[in-house]
C-alpha cells in the first residue's frame, strides 16, 4: 500500500505547489462597484462601498473600477458591461440594484456578485445585509438621553420599508429611555433622487429643530448633509448615519450610526480575491459590530461618559434578547 | 438630389463630436482611444448595436414628437412630461387588460397611452390657441406637474407591494412586445419597428397630404394661413396632440418592451434629447430615423467610456450632444465661413489665373 501510495503523495504535492504558484502569479482580480445615485462622495452609504473597496485595492492590490448611476434604468446596462468586461467580482449597491443582479447574475452564472441591502438568492451572489433597526435602537437611546427638550427628529431620505426601519427601531430606542419623549418623523422624498438632496434635508431638519427639536436623526445618504448644516446654524445635535459623519460638523454630531458596508465590502472582495466566494444571505448586526455607534475623538466631549456606559448595557441587552427591538421587516410580513 | 440639407447637419455632428473628442485630451485620454471606446462600445458586437437600436427607440418617438409641433411653429419642452403620463397610461391599461389576446392587446396599451399623452400636450395647444399662452412655457410647467401626476400614481394605486422600489404592477404577458431576433440579450422589441414606421407615415403626411400642408403653413406663417382660410388654432392644437400622442411611443420600447412594468424615473430625459434629435434633423421625420440612431449610439458609446477609461465619463455624451446643438445653432456662422472660404477660393483662383 505504501510504494502504491507515495507517487500519489508526491503527484498531490506537485499538483498543490503548482496550484498555490498559479494562484500567487495569477493577475489580480477585477472588481467592479456600481453606486447607487449618492455617488462616492455622500459621505455616508456609497462613500463607505468605496472606502470599502478603495482598502482592498491598497492592500490586496485588486484592479477596480468605480461606476455610478444617472438613473435608475441604467444599473441593468451597467452590470451586464461589466459581467462582459471580464469583470471577476461585480457589486451593486443601494436597494435599487436588486433586480438588475437578480438578471444579470443569472445570465453570467460563472461571475459572481455582491449586492448591498438587497436580498437575490443565488449561488453566485453574496447578498450583504444589516441590521439597521439595532443600530437605529442605540441611536434612540443616545437622542433621548441628549435630549433636553424633550423632544428628537428622524429625517429619512427616501420613504421605503428600509428607512421605516431605521425609523422603528430608533423610535423604539427613545421609548425605551423614556417614553414620554416626542418623535418626529420626515422624508426627504419618494424617489431616489432622495438620497442626493440636501437642501431639503436641511430644510426639514430647521421645520424639526423649529418646533422644539434638539437631536436629529438622519439616515438619508447624501442628504444628511443638510442636517449636518442646519444643526451648526441652529447649534443643535444631529446623528449621523452608514459612515461615521462625526468629523462633518465637530461637536454638533452626537454620533454616527455605523453601518459597516465598508467591512462587507471589503471582505466579500478578499473571499473573492482568495477564491473562497461563496454565495448566500450575510446578515451584520451588532454581534459582529455590523452596525455600531461611532465614538471618537470628534464627538468625545459631547457624547458623554453616562451614554456611552448605557449604550453598551443597551448592546449586550440586545445581543442576549432581553432587549426586543422590533424590526419593519417582520412586522410587515 | 439635394445635398445641402444632408451637409449641414453632417458638418456639425463631425463639429460637435470632434470638439467633444479634443476636450477629452485636456482630461489627459487619448481623443482616438476615447472614439474607438466609442464605437466599439455602440457597434462593437451585436448585444451592443442592439442596445444602441433599444436607445435610439424612444428617441425616435421623441424626436418625431418635437418635429411634428415644430412643423406647425410651435416647441414642444414637453415631450418629457408627455412621455411619463403616456408610458403610465400604457403600463395601466397593460395591467388592468391582462386576458386581452395579443394583437389587440398591443392596440388598447398604446391607444391608452396615446389618448392621455395626447389630451395632456392638448392642453398646452389649446392655452397657445385660444388663450395665447407661449407653448415653451406651459409644456414646461405640465413637465412638473406630469412628473407629480406620475410619482403619486406609481406609489399609491398602481404600487407594486412585492418590491421596495417605486415600480407599478407588472403588465399582462400579453401585453409584452416580442424582442427582435439577432441582439443576444439587448432588449430591442417590435417598438423600433412601429417607430420607424411612424416616421416614415408622417413624413409621407408632411409630404402628400392636406394636414401637412396645413401644419406647414402654420408654422411657417401664421397669418398667411389665416388669409388662406386655414383653421391655425384647430391645426395647433392638433399639432399638439399628436406631439403628445408621439410622444407616448416610448413606453413600447421602455415599458412594455423591456422593463414590464412603470419605474418611477426610467427616463434619462428622454424628451430633452428628442429636442436635440428634431433639431439636428431639422424637423425632418426621415433625419429624425438617423439623428436618432446616432444619439441612441452616443449613449450607448458613452457608457462604456466609465469602464474602459480612467478620467472620461458617460458625461461626455452631455457634452458632445451640447456641442452638436451648438453646431446646428451656428447657422450664421456656417454661412460666413462659407462665404470667407469661397471668396478666398475665387481670389486664389483670380491670382492664379494672372500667373
Amino acid at each position: 500500500m505504501n510504494k502504491m501510495s507515495s507517487p500519489r503523495w508526491g503527484l498531490l504535492a506537485v499538483c498543490a505547489i503548482f496550484g498555490t504558484l498559479s494562484q500567487a502569479m495569477a493577475a489580480p482580480i477585477r472588481v467592479g462597484l456600481v453606486l447607487d445615485k449618492g455617488g462616492k462622495d455622500d459621505k455616508s452609504f456609497n462613500a463607505a462601498a468605496f472606502h470599502g473597496a478603495q482598502d482592498a485595492q491598497q492592500k490586496l492590490g485588486i484592479q477596480l473600477k468605480v461606476v455610478e448611476a444617472t438613473d435608475d434604468n441604467a444599473f441593468e446596462a451597467m452590470h451586464r458591461a461589466l459581467a462582459q468586461k471580464q469583470f471577476d467580482l461585480v457589486i451593486g449597491v443601494g436597494i435599487s440594484q436588486g433586480d438588475a443582479v437578480k438578471k444579470v447574475a443569472a445570465a453570467f452564472p460563472d461571475r459572481r456578485f455582491a449586492l448591498v441591502d438587497a436580498e437575490v438568492s443565488a449561488p453566485n451572489v453574496r447578498s450583504l445585509l444589516f441590521q439597521e433597526h439595532e443600530g437605529s435602537f442605540l441611536m434612540g437611546v443616545a437622542a433621548a438621553m441628549a435630549s433636553r427638550s424633550g423632544k428628537v427628529g428622524f429625517i429619512g431620505g427616501m420613504e421605503i420599508p428600509l428607512i421605516k426601519r431605521f425609523e422603528m427601531g430608533y423610535q423604539a430606542g427613545v421609548r425605551h429611555v423614556n417614553p414620554k419623549i416626542e418623535v418626529l418623523s420626515s422624508y426627504v422624498g419618494v424617489t431616489s433622487e432622495a438620497w442626493n438632496n440636501p437642501p431639503k434635508g436641511k430644510e426639514l431638519a430647521l421645520s424639526q429643530y423649529g418646533r422644539g427639536v434638539d437631536v436629529i436623526f438622519a439616515a438619508a445618504g447624501a442628504s444628511n448633509l443638510g442636517l449636518f448644516d442646519a444643526a451648526e446654524e441652529k447649534q443643535k445635535f444631529a446623528i449621523g448615519s452608514d459612515s461615521n459623519q462625526n468629523w462633518i460638523k465637530p461637536g454638533r454630531v452626537l454620533t454616527s450610526m455605523l453601518k459597516r458596508v465598508d467591512v462587507a465590502v471589503f471582505n466579500a472582495i478578499e473571499l473573492a480575491a482568495q477564491g473562497r466566494f461563496e454565495g448566500g444571505i450575510i446578515r451584520h448586526g451588532l454581534g459582529d459590530q455590523g452596525v455600531d455607534a461611532a465614538v471618537d475623538a470628534n464627538n468625545d466631549k459631547i457624547l458623554t461618559r453616562e451614554i456611552r456606559t448605557r449604550l453598551e448595557s443597551v448592546k449586550k441587552q440586545i445581543l442576549a434578547g432581553k432587549i426586543q427591538v422590533p424590526d419593519y421587516y417582520q412586522q410587515r410580513k | 438630389m439635394r445635398i445641402a440639407p444632408v451637409l449641414k447637419p453632417a458638418a456639425a455632428l463631425l463639429t460637435g463630436l470632434a470638439l467633444g473628442l479634443l476636450a477629452t485630451a485636456l482630461a489627459g485620454e487619448s481623443p482616438l482611444h476615447v472614439l474607438g471606446v466609442l464605437v466599439r462600445g455602440a457597434f462593437g458586437s451585436r448585444y451592443d448595436l442592439g442596445m444602441t437600436l433599444f436607445y435610439m427607440t424612444p428617441l425616435l418617438f421623441t424626436g418625431l414628437s418635437v418635429s411634428v409641433a415644430f412643423r406647425a411653429g410651435l416647441f414642444n419642452i414637453g415631450a418629457e412630461g408627455q412621455l411619463s403620463l403616456g408610458a403610465l397610461a400604457m403600463t395601466w391599461a397593460a395591467f388592468t387588460f391582462p386576458s386581452i389576446p395579443a394583437p389587440l392587446s398591443w392596440a388598447v396599451s398604446m391607444l391608452a397611452g396615446a389618448t392621455v399623452a395626447g389630451a395632456w400636450a392638448g392642453i398646452a395647444g389649446w392655452l397657445k390657441a385660444r388663450r395665447g399662452s407661449h407653448e415653451v412655457i406651459s409644456t414646461i410647467m405640465l413637465n412638473f406637474i406630469a412628473a407629480g401626476l406620475a410619482s403619486y400614481a406609481v406609489l399609491n394605486p398602481f404600487k407594486n407591494p412585492e418590491t421596495q422600489n417605486p415600480e407599478t404592477l407588472a403588465v399582462g404577458a400579453s401585453h409584452i412586445l416580442p424582442a427582435l431576433p439577432g441582439f443576444g440579450d439587448a432588449p430591442v422589441s417590435a417598438a423600433l419597428l412601429i417607430g420607424l414606421l411612424m416616421a416614415c407615415w408622417l413624413g409621407w403626411l408632411f409630404q402628400h397630404t392636406r394636414w401637412g400642408f396645413e401644419l406647414q403653413t402654420v408654422g411657417e406663417n401664421e397669418n398667411a394661413a389665416r388669409m388662406a382660410g386655414i383653421p391655425v388654432e384647430r391645426v395647433q392644437i392638433m399639432a399638439m396632440v399628436v406631439a403628445g400622442a408621439l410622444a407616448s411611443g416610448v413606453g413600447l420600447g421602455e415599458v412594455l418592451g423591456s422593463a414590464h412594468r412603470y419605474k418611477l424615473g426610467f427616463s434619462p430625459d428622454y424628451g430633452f434629447v428628442g429636442i436635440a434629435v428634431a433639431l439636428l434633423a431639422r424637423g425632418n421625420p426621415f433625419g429624425v430615423i438617423a439623428s436618432a440612431f446616432l444619439f441612441g449610439a452616443l449613449h450607448k458609446g458613452t457608457t462604456d467610456l466609465d469602464l474602459e477609461t480612467e478620467h472620461v465619463t458617460r458625461d461626455l455624451a452631455l457634452v458632445i450632444q451640447a456641442l452638436i446643438i451648438g453646431a446646428v445653432a451656428a447657422e450664421g456662422l456656417w454661412a460666413r465661413l462659407g462665404e470667407r472660404l469661397s471668396s478666398r477660393l475665387r481670389s486664389l483662383k483670380g491670382r492664379g489665373g494672372g500667373g
